[in-house]
């Protein structure tokens, strides 16, 4: 190997340890909110970029209809919770109505890449809290477990949905832009020069939503202390939604950043959140900085080991937990915990 | 008029009463408190009160019902809890501890409430950009508090404030809150210690095995030879 | 009659696949039926009751498939002796991997087992031994002689036979005293360990039992078959084993064999009769799969199983035995417990500093102090639940400082706890017999022949005796969740006493006890001191302690602030003020 194929290998690397990273913080974010292990993380990435395959092919998605259904069921849901009747019929009504009627008017003039990527986010994001609201919710005092066979079932559910919106075949779409920069033998593709940027400026903008906004020191709160927050008046079901809302537009911008370079296809999402929780394991479900790092690493190790072993690139991949897995509990000692 | 109306409230946990048939009233800038050995439901009482734990029986709240109302509700009425294991959050700063003991408020604050936490406890501003978590035992307290009254609670719910203090911290947080209810909030607190409690209180109640074995004026019942029975066996009482 | 539901069951097996008219397409869903249900028996004893998510169950079902398959159609071995090859495999498969992912907790087993699952999936999938994507086919039949075992109805016997005998092993297991201790995990793992369970060994010990049993379903499944593939093994597959405990209900052994035959039923109406309904596009059955699911985690987030068979109370009966061998009697001088300058910090917090006192046979010791003293923290000090930061603890004069809480359980510290830990759902008696854990030693495979009776009678006559010894005979078979906390308190004395202890630690246990109450419990412990046992008690009831104890350890602030007989430490002014409170 020289160091060009290894220059090419660490950028493929990278570019997809960015996505990893994005879906790492968006898992570690849910799970500290929530408690919830976010396994439909993947199929927001899946409906993402079909979604905005669909929309550039002038079509109307799929998703359209799963979010009219969900934004319905949400709302008996809320009417059985006896919820504030207005603000539900906004959230759950009549933003869906709307954003499907846009859709609407807006599909056949083919609006570009830009207007597609806001439509795209308008249609899958809100799917996310309306999940929350019939799926976890109702289970907010259950333990981890329940609720990650809970998030299985979910995942069952959209990935079934994902084949019947979408059908089986893949999609792709179009680069954001041809522009490529050459430094020497090296060249930095377009698509690879997007997805870095607004991955990195949506981790500023994290970062700052996180460090500076009082709705983002509220979600923070509540997942450092649950009952602290509750006791300070912040709703769990509030940072709960909000938490999916941000994994839902997480999942869906990786998903638009995904699919000019690669097929995508309605079941392809597992995969990738099932690489993201790697990196969030690695980075113990608690770590926002250590989950970036180590989906990188988790990006960077794929591409080295599709490159030399091609066929077992999985393996090595999910293998990879494994060492640190054996690393942490050995620096842990096992004295026995008090509960669970 | 009463801030809070307890009535014949009763929690268990799954078929095993926790509290039973507790009826009690904090008057309006009143400080009432709740003695009682370990074990004898305190905690539990306050818990439900807050909303924390499912109860049965009544809670009016400045005339309101809120029996039905969650946690985070029952806070936008205005009570607040300073829990007995305080339940700070930890890796965030005290100025945001504080900030978010105003989230009722939401963005707007609750306008110069900052001020008057950090003129109570002054401390705090001290420290106002140190993690929570590595504050010592008093200067949490002091942040629990501090956090709880950013809120402006109508009742402040204080769980066993001097727990695991030295001594002369114990005396500074008792004279906080004798500073406070000098500023109209009703308190309503629950301590082990006793004497402390009951000098600083109008009224006590002394809860044993989960029911209301005594109550009176907190100065009658500081005399009452059964409260020293209760804390040092009854050898000792005379 | 319910002594023999095996034998009837057995002759079922035989004969119902017989019955006329049973449609050759029942006959093979019952035949997976019975399969996935020999894997889920496992997962429940593994999840629902041992509290570990696995979601690497169809890989261990690989695991066996796999074994059989390649010995019998590369190797010419008969299938029969697939058997214990798959067995073998599988299990030491899983030790491991358990050696790996056991330590984990909570959902960080659920998600590692996830990735193993995916890992092994890619693996098979890949190398030429196992046959890539394809896999293997042309698997031999089982064979009776020149009889091969090609009838589904023939299967079906052998398919349900062998789940019979799987229930009646798991049942047996899960009735013995390793069978407490895996029931003890979920919950009350630090109460195990504190009685000597080896919760590791244990943990691993169920990983292994669900390892094997569903090494079994894939030896079943490659004969039945006479093809494996990777497919059935992979993470889907396992994530589905998972829906059919859950759905029947994952902390029973009877819910295994119903969620099977729901999920595998419903799962084949749905795959029949949604594209009747709504066309071939979709595959609709995941889709209501999950919203089921999801529905029945709402619902009934326990199974189904409790909503249809209500939980009867088992009586169990107490049969003379010979008494439990008694710990020999130790001669030395030292004092039983000896605590030298021992200190522990958290951080920068000093919760116990230098504190020296003895307990001597036959004494008992109040160890007294306000809220957050550091009185507990002594009492997991002195067990070993945690380490100190400095100074010693002596057991006859012999150290025990450093050692694990199963070690010092073994010789002869027994404790009680100042939050209760019972096993919530499990029986009164079978929690003290918990006590007796290092009492016995019948291991797995004594417990699965039922060869361990002889002990178990005398473990819980032991345990039966000890519960009289507190009073609390009459509960014995109520679940010890359904007793009120003082008496749940008693239980924890009771089950402390089953150890054959030479000191007793107990963390507060009048609280929550009625005055009669208190007075029994104040004479059972002058009684126990009349047997030389050494007893250091933490209590806050001041009239229990005083008229109990021999000497009072005073706490404050993590020091020793004084020391001496009762009615002296009582009048001395520094305690008053530390426990009236200052004012």
């Amino acid at each position: 190997m020289d160091s060009t194929i290894a220059a090419i290998l660490v950028q493929d690397g990278i570019v997809n340890g960015a996505i990893y990273a994005l879906l790492a913080l968006s898992l570690v974010l849910v799970f500290a909110v929530t408690r919830v292990v976010f396994v439909p993380q993947g199929d927001f990435v899946a409906f993402g970029g079909l979604t905005y395959a669909a929309l550039e092919a002038g079509t109307l998605p799929g998703s359209l209809w799963l979010l009219g259904g969900l934004g319905v069921a949400a709302f008996l849901f809320g009417l059985h919770q006896r919820r504030a009747i207005i603000g539900m019929v906004l959230t759950c009504l009549a933003l869906p109505a709307a954003i499907i009627a846009v859709t609407w008017l807006a599909v056949p003039l083919k609006p570009g890449a830009l207007a597609n990527t806001l439509l795209t986010l308008a249609i899958v994001t809100p799917i996310a809290p309306y999940i929350y609201r019939i799926g976890f919710q109702p289970l907010a005092e259950a333990s981890v477990l329940v609720l990650l066979i809970a998030a299985v079932a979910v995942h069952l559910a959209l990935m079934g949905l994902g084949l019947v919106f979408f059908g089986p075949e893949g999609s792709r779409a179009a680069a954001f832009s041809d522009v490529s920069i050459s430094v020497g033998d090296f060249t930095l593709a377009g698509q690879a020069l997007w997805i870095l940027g607004l991955t990195g400026a949506l981790m500023v903008a994290l970062y700052g939503f996180f460090g500076f906004t009082l709705l983002g020191k509220a979600l923070r709160a509540t997942a450092v202390n649950r009952l602290g927050a509750r006791l300070v008046g912040i709703g769990t079901a509030q940072s709960g939604s909000l938490a999916f809302v941000l994994a839902g537009a997480i999942g869906t911008l990786s998903g638009i950043l995904i699919v000019p370079l690669t097929t995508v296809y309605y079941d392809s999402g597992f995969v990738i959140g099932l690489k993201a929780f790697t990196a969030a394991i690695i980075a113990a479900m608690a770590s926002f900085p250590g989950a970036v790092l180590a989906a990188l690493l988790v990006g960077v190790l794929e591409s080295f080991s599709s490159f030399w072993a091609s066929a077992f690139k999985e393996v090595i991949v999910f293998t990879a937990i494994i060492p640190v897995l054996l690393w942490r509990s050995l620096r842990h000692a096992a004295v026995e915990d008090d509960d669970e | 008029m009463s801030v809070l109306v307890v009535e014949a409230l009763a929690v268990s946990y799954g078929a095993i009463p926790a509290v039973e048939d507790i009826s009690l009233a904090v008057p309006e800038g009143g400080l009432v408190t709740v003695i009682g050995p370990n074990g004898a439901g305190k905690s539990t009482l306050l818990n439900a009160i807050m909303g924390v734990l499912p109860s049965r029986g009544g809670l009016r709240f400045l005339g309101h019902d809120i029996s039905a109302l969650s946690v985070e509700a029952r806070v936008q009425h205005g009570i607040a809890l300073v829990p007995e294991k305080r339940e700070l959050f930890a890796t965030m700063s005290v100025a945001d501890n504080l900030l978010l003991g105003g989230f009722r408020f939401g963005r707007r604050g609750a306008g110069g409430e900052l001020d008057r936490v950090y003129s109570l406890f002054p401390r705090l501003r001290e420290r106002h950009r140190q993690q929570a978590g590595t504050l010592s035992g008093g200067e949490r307290q002091m942040l629990a508090m501090g956090r709880a009254l950013m809120g402006k609670p109508r009742l402040l719910m204080l769980d066993e404030p001097s727990l695991g203090l030295a001594p002369l911290i114990v005396r500074d947080i008792f004279r906080i809150i004798a500073d406070l209810r000098a500023t109209g909030v009703a308190i309503l607190l629950v301590e082990q210690n006793a004497r402390a409690a009951l000098a600083v209180a109008d009224r006590g109640y002394v809860l044993e095995t989960g029911r209301v074995t005594l109550e009176g004026d907190a100065r009658t019942l500081a005399a009452d030879p059964r409260i020293v029975e209760m804390y040092l066996g009854a050898a000792t009482a005379r | 009659m319910m002594r023999f539901w095996p034998v009837l069951a057995l002759l079922a097996c035989a004969v119902l696949p017989w019955t006329p008219g049973l449609p050759v397409f029942w006959v093979s869903l019952l035949n997976y039926i019975g399969i996935s249900s020999i894997l889920v028996v496992g997962l429940v004893v593994l999840t629902g009751i041992g509290g570990m998510t696995s979601f690497a169950q169809a890989s261990f079902m690989g695991f066996g498939a796999y074994a059989s398959a390649i010995l019998s159609t590369r190797y010419g071995v008969s299938p029969w002796l697939g058997l214990p090859a798959a067995i073998l495999v599988s299990a030491l498969g899983a030790a491991a991997i358990g050696a790996v992912t056991l330590r984990l907790r909570g959902h960080y087993l659920a998600l590692g087992t996830m990735a193993v699952s995916v890992s092994l999936y890619y693996l098979v999938a890949n190398l030429d031994f196992f046959g890539r994507n394809d896999g293997l086919s042309t698997i031999p039949p089982l064979q009776i002689g020149s009889y091969r075992l090609t009838d589904g109805r023939v299967f079906l016997t052998l398919v349900w036979a062998m789940l019979v005998a799987v229930v009646v092993a798991t049942n047996n297991l899960l009735d013995s005293r390793l069978g407490r201790a895996i029931r003890a995990l979920r919950g009350g793992a630090l109460a195990a360990s504190s009685f000597g369970v080896n919760t590791t060994q244990v943990r691993m010990l169920a990983f292994v039992h669900a390892a094997i049993l569903a090494a079994i379903a894939g030896w079943l499944y490659a004969h039945l078959q006479r093809s494996v593939n990777p497919t059935p093994f992979g993470l889907f597959a396992s994530i589905e084993y998972m829906l059919m405990a859950v759905f029947g209900g994952a902390g029973y052994v009877g819910g295994a064999i119903l969620g099977a035959l729901l999920v595998t039923a419903i799962n084949d109406l749905l795959q029949d009769w949604l594209p009747k309904l709504l066309g071939q596009r979709g595959n609709y059955e995941t889709i209501v799969f999950g919203v089921i699911l999801l529905a029945v985690l709402q619902v009934a987030p326990e199974g189904l199983w409790p909503h249809i068979f209500r939980g009867r109370v088992r009586r169990r009966v107490i049969v003379d035995a010979p008494p439990l061998d008694r710990r020999p009697h130790v001669t030395s001088d030292a004092p039983i417990l000896a605590v030298e300058h021992l200190a522990k910090r958290f951080g920068g917090l000093v919760a116990v500093n230098d504190l020296s006192f003895t307990v001597a046979k036959g004494e008992i010791v109040g160890l007294i102090g306000p809220n957050g003293a550091g009185k507990s923290t002594s009492f997991n000090l002195i067990t070993g639940v945690a380490a100190p930061s400095a100074g010693a603890v002596a057991l006859f004069g012999q150290p025990i400082t450093g050692l694990s809480p199963r070690a010092i359980a073994g010789h002869g510290v027994a404790r009680s706890f100042q939050h209760v830990k019972l096993v919530p759902g499990m029986s009164v008696i079978e929690n003290v017999a918990i006590g007796a854990h290092l009492r016995g030693q019948a291991g797995a495979l004594v417990a699965i022949c039922r060869q361990d009776r002889g002990e178990e009678a005398r473990i819980f006559a032991e345990a039966a005796h000890q519960l009289a010894r507190v009073g609390l005979a009459g509960l014995a078979d109520r679940p010890a969740d359904s007793l009120a906390l003082g008496q749940q308190r008693v239980v924890e004395i009771a089950r402390a006493l089953c150890l054959d202890p030479v000191l007793l630690l107990l963390d507060e246990p009048a609280a929550g006890l009625r005055h009669a109450e208190k007075a029994e419990l104040a004479a059972l412990l002058r009684r126990l001191r009349g047997e030389n046992v050494a007893i250091l008690l933490v209590e806050h009831d001041m009239e229990f302690v005083m008229g109990l104890v021999d000497r009072l350890v005073v706490m404050d602030f993590g020091t020793k602030l004084a020391e001496g007989p009762a009615e002296q430490v009582r009048r001395d002014p520094a305690v008053i003020e530390a426990y009236l409170g200052v004012a």
